[in-house]
């Protein structure tokens, strides 16, 4: 067991665990932040997608010895970004969620695309969202809410 | 505490209907809409005893609390369908209550929860809506009715001279009262044993788009499936599984896994078929951890190793030869008179398919001797909840079974032997004071069977001088879901599970001369209903085939079936005039390399028609656009019905991914996760879709399942266009 200091959502938090255990367990499990999802355990689902250093990130294959002094942000945390909050906001808008339970990962990832391409084309949300899968088939409606927030974005609005 | 009041009303009030009343936290009314087993209880006891069969929650379904909040209980899982907003939706209607203040919850498992039409507490055959419609409206319709008589009497005047608006109860001298005010009086008022529902033209909310009740929560990580639960002192299992279903563990080698730090106990436990191994940990990564250590001889003894290859031989020697008769009209022998030229024989191929709902499968027990609880997204809540109590020795009223939110399922948490409730309750009973969550990793999930199951269909079909089919001639070929559940008795007739021959073997298409029958082979596979159950490869046969006699006819696909259509298929002929005019502005101005692709099919009653624009991308099928006319009777929330077309056709492309298949060698299942078994990602589902629902007042059907089934034919018929080649064996490894 180690201890480790962590900074997650702008917080110092400090667990002490095996150096193996992934980032994403540590959130669920140490710290109870369960909006952070396992789907798969072998980053093929990006259920467990989170931000590390700023960088959208699979949390279920990630050590935690791995994370060093990189700030984590979580689903619990987005909306206190600007473009996190026009992301759940598009989201609840369009109405998009169904089962939901992907639908972490996916605002993870959508907040990712549009902080570094504010103005993403098909193209670009297929390429940027295209390891986050959905059974429930949402897809559709996450086009929608993406292309929206962005118009958002640009507007101010958000 | 709730007080309950058991009423001495008339003989119909009591069997069915059952009001509390707590001062501090509102009115209460509970509806027993359990028909079927009051009406035996009448029958047997007489009168007296309806009362008294079951004592149910007083709070069973609404709510009204004193701070104005109106808590409605849902029946149903909620796992993405949106029968969390839709059934509060219908009640509020009828209750005139303001939808800002409803708030929804899943009902745990009680008897006074069942399906009204069914008997059982559980999602299925896309009934929720279809079911519950009138039960919801009749309970919010008889709780405004309450509050009424309350403001009547505190009004000295009468119901009629009252009116309900968003919440609140108007007197005729402009006397107004909200409904938490007059909640203590009204639950004091006899439940009127009829009420008058709402004439449609006077829905507030039926019929709107409304958004979802849990939008906001499943969007900031607040919201709490199953696998996020945390009870104090829980601890975390997962069960190591045999190879092949229903092996033994021999002997144990646990060692390494027991030095694991944080992992609590190993032990043997049985499982539905076989034996595994339970490993308990203080949380997840160590039981995990500890798996993968676990050195485990299996008893293979008299386990039968399926196996993928040596199935689809064993199936096409069977399709070769008629099964039994699932549907037979005119003459079985019609089609050998008519000249080959004519002919067509078509085989099929559908693999195994995992569900793969994104929540991998957990329960959540703690067993306490006498008692116990349990925390499962189920959708069979009945029998889940009876097979704790039976692993654990007691009667189902000790144990409490919340139902919680659910992520995904598609038909893989409504199994009738309830196994992992059962291996959840067996680790509990060991560790008998200390809860446990067992989770199933996704790998459990993807070899751990309960599969749609593998079919083989063999068509013959002659077609008559004017190009449409005159003998149609169908061998099916696949497991029985049925027999191996509690329905099977009841459901299979004549040899017949008509879960494998629906879409086919009930056809909306006229065909002079039609005959299928059904062969159900016994393989050690577990089998399970898959989203939209038989739909999903009959619908397959019928639509790539009847679009192939379009082609051969040289006759518009929508135009062809619509000729071919049995006149009383009005759901169907709707949906395909909807489906004409709404696709009218793309259908025939396809850009170059694109191809248009039809379907149409009804399941649970509901029709569908469909139209997409595909083209090739990286040797894949890419869908530009779906359009998609719908018939489902009345629209209770259009916005649903729209999103779970738009998504569930995405679902539907999961048979036609290249590592869309589960297969078995040896008896072991080749697939692990998601890298194995691919299911649609964004890239690979349609682009956009646009719903068009037919206006109904007709009673309300499905909309779960029904996208499914129309998808993938509409999509290698599209490909069928651009390749001239026809698709018959899934998944699509190739165009």
């Amino acid at each position: 067991m180690v201890t480790y200091q962590l900074n997650i959502n702008g917080l110092r938090r400090e667990v002490t665990v095996d150096p193996s255990t992934p980032l994403l367990w540590v959130l669920r499990e140490d710290l109870k932040m369960t909006g952070t999802k396992f789907g798969c355990g072998i980053s093929a689902c990006g259920a467990c997608t989170v931000h590390l250093g700023g960088v959208a990130t699979r949390s279920c294959i990630v050590p935690i010895s791995h994370i060093g002094d990189r700030p984590i942000v979580t689903i619990e945390g987005i909306g206190q970004d600007s473009v996190g909050q026009a992301v759940q906001n598009a989201w609840v808008e369009k109405d998009v969620v169904q089962c939901g339970y992907c639908q972490s990962g996916q605002i993870m990832s959508a907040v990712a695309l549009l902080k570094h391409t504010p103005k993403p084309g098909d193209q670009n949300i297929e390429e940027s969202m295209g390891g986050n899968l959905c059974r429930c088939g949402t897809y559709p409606r996450i086009r929608e809410a993406i292309k929206s927030a962005s118009a958002e974005i640009a507007k101010g609005g958000a | 505490m709730v007080a309950s009041i058991n009423n001495q009303r008339d003989l119909n009030r009591r069997g069915f209907l059952r009001v509390s009343f707590a001062a501090t936290s509102g009115l209460f009314v509970s509806l027993y809409l359990d028909l079927d087993l009051a009406c035996k209880v009448l029958a047997q006891e007489g009168p007296q005893a309806a009362t008294q069969a079951k004592v149910y929650p007083p709070d069973a379904f609404v709510n009204i609390r004193p701070d104005g909040k109106i808590v409605i209980q849902v029946n149903r899982l909620e796992f993405g369908q949106g029968v969390q907003t839709a059934l509060p939706l219908l009640l509020a209607d009828e209750l005139d209550a303001d939808w800002a203040n409803v708030i929804a919850n899943l009902a745990p498992a009680a008897d006074v929860y069942k399906d009204p039409m069914l008997g059982i507490q559980m999602v299925g055959g896309s009934g929720s809506i279809a079911h519950s419609f009138k039960q919801y409206r009749e309970l919010g319709a008889k709780t405004r009715a309450m509050l009424i008589a309350a403001a009547a009497d505190r009004w000295h005047t009468t119901a009629d001279k009252i009116r309900t608006e968003a919440g609140v109860v108007h007197g005729p001298a402009e006397q107004s009262a909200t409904y938490a005010e007059l909640a203590s009086e009204a639950a004091q008022k006899p439940v009127p044993a009829n009420v008058s529902l709402k004439d449609p033209k006077e829905f507030r909310f039926i019929g709107k788009r409304v958004k979802r009740l849990d939008g906001r929560a499943k969007c900031d990580g607040s919201l709490k499936f199953g696998l996020d639960l945390d009870v104090p002192n829980m601890k975390v299992a997962v069960v190591a599984h045999p190879p092949v279903f229903g092996a033994r563990v021999k002997s144990i080698a646990d060692h390494e896994a027991r030095r694991i730090e944080g992992v609590r106990d190993v032990f043997e436990i049985p499982l539905a078929k076989g034996t595994g191994v339970a490993v308990v940990a203080d949380k997840f990564w160590p039981a995990k951890q500890a798996r993968s250590q676990l050195k485990i001889e299996w008893d293979f003894t008299g386990v039968e190793r399926a196996d993928s290859a040596e199935l689809w031989t064993r199936y096409k020697q069977l399709g070769l030869t008629p099964g039994n008769v699932a549907a037979s009209k005119g003459d079985a022998k019609a089609i050998d008179n008519i000249s080959a030229s004519n002919r067509i024989v078509a085989e099929y191929e559908f693999p195994y398919l995992a569900h793969t709902p994104m929540e991998p499968l957990n329960t959540t027990v703690r067993f306490d001797g006498d008692r116990a609880e349990v925390w499962a997204g189920s959708q069979f809540q009945t029998f889940d909840h009876m097979a704790v109590a039976e692993v654990l020795g007691l009667k189902p009223e000790q144990v409490t079974f919340h139902t919680e939110m659910a992520g995904g399922g598609f038909g893989r948490r409504a199994v009738t032997d309830s196994h992992v409730q059962r291996e959840a309750a067996a680790i509990a009973k060991r560790l008998r004071g200390t809860p446990v969550k067992l989770v199933w990793t996704r790998e459990d999930d993807v070899q751990g069977g309960y599969y749609r199951p593998m079919h083989f269909h063999r068509v013959e079909l002659a077609v008559g001088p004017n190009g449409l089919p005159v003998a149609w001639r169908h061998v099916i070929v696949g497991q029985s879901i049925l027999a191996a559940t509690p329905f099977g008795p009841m459901m299979i007739k004549n040899g017949v599970d008509q879960t494998a021959t629906e879409g086919t073997a009930d056809t909306n298409y006229n065909i002079p001369n039609f005959h299928v029958s059904v062969h159900h082979p016994t393989v050690n596979v577990p089998v399970l209903w898959w989203r939209s159950v038989g739909h999903t490869h009959n619908a397959f046969v019928m639509e790539t085939l009847i679009d192939e006699l379009t082609s051969r006819a040289r006759i518009d696909p929508i135009a062809y079936r619509r000729k071919l259509l049995k006149p009383e298929a009005k759901k169907l002929l709707r949906t395909l005039d909807l489906l004409e005019q709404a696709s009218a502005s793309w259908r025939n101005n396809l850009p170059k390399g694109h191809a248009l692709g039809v379907s149409c099919h009804e399941s649970f009653e509901t029709g569908v028609a469909c139209a997409v624009d595909v083209s090739i991308e990286n040797k894949r099928p890419k869908v530009h656009r779906a359009t998609i006319a719908v018939d489902c009777g009345l629209a209770v929330n259009p916005l649903t019905i729209e999103s779970q077309f738009q998504a569930g056709i995405g679902f539907g492309l999961t048979q036609l991914m290249a590592k869309g298949a589960i297969t078995l060698k040896d008896g072991v299942v080749e697939q692990r996760n998601f890298d194995g078994y691919v299911p649609p990602y964004i890239v690979d589902a349609p682009v956009a879709v646009d719903v068009h629902i037919v206006p109904s007042t007709e009673a309300p059907t499905g909309c779960g399942e029904p996208p499914v089934p129309v998808i993938s034919p509409a999509v290698v018929n599209a490909l069928a266009r651009l390749t001239g080649k026809r698709y018959r064996t899934l998944p699509l490894t190739q165009i």
